[in-house]
């Protein structure tokens, strides 16, 4: 391995690769055999940090930024002038098995640019999944990308290799996808994530019946979707999202602010802001939806296209909901108490642990977590405290800001600044 | 009058010392280590010697009295080295023995709720350790690293590194306490070391460790520049999930 060589495809297909936000380590519990090298850790672990505060867990590269298609928002599309590199299947086996001996990694996730055609980019990655496993013995995390339009046959060994696939579906509307990716269609994406939600199925009934099933795939699949670039609202980007959970078994669906790398007119451009507090936002309310027991059209419908940037989904539904209100902590159940503003599902289960004992007033709730100067006006416990003014939605929203401080506060003041 | 029990400081020697309070009846107690032991200005002090049937006595009473992660709490809070972290334990199981019910999480007794967050501090440097752990590569074909963690956590990442690297030689080094622990393939032993006046645990000395060793470094920093996305630059979040304290042994993080 010529060390400067790889340190050159590093750089380039590090770089490349890191606008793919998925980075989770967790949910497969793959032991080591056979006194072989790694394990995947079920909780998954955080290695480090980079200096945009993102956890790095995988070795997340490129295979190679050659690119045969033309998306506008991707950086390694064919029309871009940049560097190209390409590595070796050997010299990615041999990053990932050094990285991990050296405590540096959980594993490896590897994508690609897509060269000649899909299958081919597909078989490439497969190789590397199949060498590490079969050669090496590694028992490590893997996730490889599914590659748009790869025939059944390699997303099935695919599978049986990786610990969890995934198919960025990048533009959430298929109007976007028509002015940014032309030469790709909606049907490509979503032609692997059937075969891989199949074959889970498939073989988890299997594993049922005989033990020595295989794993395949046992993290699971997830896809990532681009905020800000094709004007889609926030309405039509949490009703993909809902879709694609429903019908594909996803474990998750990401978002990612798009970052400006192009002048082209058709995408915001370079030196807008990423759109983190709008990322923030959708993030918060993909978790109101899985954990929370929300339903989609509580939260986004017609009337409310756009989430509110000043305040948590949560929030905003419980305003406009506040004929539901106030909630008794010492009555309410599970999901009744989950919509109360300001309340975690944490402190969901330990307010029903709680309350076996005794019956909780403001203390207890304050000791507990529960994030006060939200709740309080929407619940109520075992005090004659509480809020008794008839207050009006509005006048809520403005008590709540007035006492909370976000870092978010100096995007969202739209006071003019006099010496800024 | 209060007496003082001297022990040697391992969790055996702690729960033999719990055992001889027990046996006689001695109604204020003070566990203290031999490290923190100095002579009262009142009252007795006795030194107890470690005695591992005592000890297993003790622990058998407090598994029957908690649920397996209840009495796990006991050993991680121990581990925290808290000063009068034994008192606190001790408390907690007078506390715990007196009661007929399980009262292990009953977290309106303070000794319960302090030995539960201790746990919380001691788990969360545990897994800490599980990621900032870096081996390097020595001449003799050994990964090894060094750590100073905030707490005594070498007995518990012990397990997870055996089943994660099964092939391949490592040691892992507590600085601050002056022992490690050493992987041959076959099994983990506890060893101590002399290391030279010389030896600088930051550095990666040519004369210690294998030749691709820097390189590897140097790769993983690399790495480590380029997956970062400037645009997106947030340091606060990043000191909180990688504390200052822990930078020096993390090679991405120090300036080679």
């Amino acid at each position: 391995m010529s060390f400067e060589r790889v340190q050159e495809k590093l750089n380039i297909l590090a770089d490349a690769a890191k606008y793919d936000v998925s980075c989770s380590s967790s949910g497969s519990n793959r032991t080591n055999t056979n006194k072989g090298l790694g394990n995947a850790s079920a909780s998954g672990i955080c290695h480090t940090y980079t200096e945009d505060g993102r956890c790095v867990s995988l070795l997340k590269i490129l295979l190679t930024n050659h690119c045969i298609f033309d998306c506008a928002y991707c950086v390694t599309r064919k029309s871009n002038d940049i560097k190209r590199a390409a590595f070796k299947v050997q010299e990615v086996v041999d990053l990932t098995i050094n990285f991990y001996r050296r405590n540096y990694i959980e594993g490896l996730f590897l994508s690609s640019g897509i060269f000649k055609s899909a299958d081919y980019t597909m078989e490439r990655l497969v190789a590397v999944a199949k060498k590490l496993r079969l050669e090496e013995n590694f028992n490590g995390y893997i996730h490889l990308k599914s590659i748009p339009g790869a025939s059944d046959e390699l997303m099935r060994e695919a599978g049986l290799y990786a610990d969890r696939l995934s198919v960025n579906i990048e533009i959430p509307t298929e109007k976007g996808l028509k002015l940014l990716a032309p030469d790709k269609n909606r049907a490509d994406f979503i032609k692997p994530m059937i075969k891989v939600k199949n074959e889970i199925i498939q073989y988890k009934k299997e594993k049922k019946l005989i033990k020595s099933t295989p794993k395949y795939a046992p993290g699971g699949q997830s896809t990532q979707m681009i905020v800000g670039a094709s004007g889609e609202n926030d309405m039509q980007i949490m009703y993909t999202s809902n879709y694609f959970y429903k019908n594909f078994n996803l474990k998750r669906v990401y978002y990612s602010g798009y970052v400006p790398i192009s002048y082209d007119t058709r995408l915001p451009q370079i030196g807008t802001p990423v759109p983190m507090l709008r990322e923030n936002r959708l993030y918060q309310t993909d978790w109101l939806l899985r954990f929370y027991g929300f339903n989609i059209e509580e939260i986004l419908n017609e009337k409310h296209q756009h989430l509110d940037l000043d305040i948590d989904p949560k929030l905003g539904w419980a305003l406009r909901n506040l004929h539901e209100y106030p909630i008794d902590v010492n009555k309410a159940d599970k999901h009744m108490l989950a919509r109360i503003p300001g309340l975690g599902m944490k402190s969901v289960y330990k307010i029903l642990k709680a309350r076996r004992y005794r019956e909780l007033n403001w203390d207890h709730l304050k000791a507990i977590g529960v994030s006060l100067n939200r709740a309080q006006y929407f619940l109520i416990c075992a005090s004659n405290k509480f809020e008794s003014r008839d207050l009006t939605a509005e006048k809520i929203k403005g008590l709540i800001l007035q006492n909370s401080t976000s870092k978010y506060t100096s995007m969202l003041s739209n006071q003019l600044n006099l010496f800024g | 009058m209060e007496t003082t029990l001297v022990y040697d400081a391992s969790f055996d020697g702690f729960l033999t010392a719990v055992f001889t309070a027990f046996e006689m009846k001695l109604k204020t107690v003070k566990i203290v280590p031999k490290q923190r032991f100095q002579q009262p200005l009142f009252g007795d002090s006795e030194t107890v010697y470690t005695n591992q049937e005592k000890a297993n006595r003790v622990w058998a009473g407090l598994k029957k009295k908690l649920s397996t992660d209840e009495a796990r709490r006991f050993y991680y809070a121990f581990l925290s080295e808290k000063t009068s972290v034994e008192d606190t334990l001790y408390n907690a199981i007078v506390y715990v023995f007196a009661a007929t019910t399980n009262v292990g999480s009953n977290y309106t007794n303070k000794y319960i709720l302090e030995i539960a967050k201790l746990t919380k501090n001691v788990g969360r440097e545990k897994h800490r350790m599980e990621a900032f752990v870096r081996f390097k590569l020595t001449k003799d074909g050994i990964y090894f690293a060094n750590i100073e963690p905030d707490f005594n956590v070498l007995p518990l990442i012990k397990r997870h590194f055996e089943k994660r690297y099964a092939d391949q030689k490592w040691l892992i080094y507590d600085l601050k306490r002056k022992y490690g622990i050493y992987y041959d393939l076959e099994k983990v032993a506890i060893i101590t070391l002399e290391l030279g006046a010389d030896f600088d645990p930051t550095k990666t000395s040519a004369a210690i460790f294998a030749e691709v060793e820097l390189e590897f470094q140097q790769l993983w920093n690399n790495y480590f520049k380029s997956t970062n996305i400037a645009s997106r630059k947030n340091m606060k979040l990043h000191i909180q999930h990688v504390p200052k304290r822990y930078w020096k042994y993390l090679s991405e993080k120090s300036v080679v």
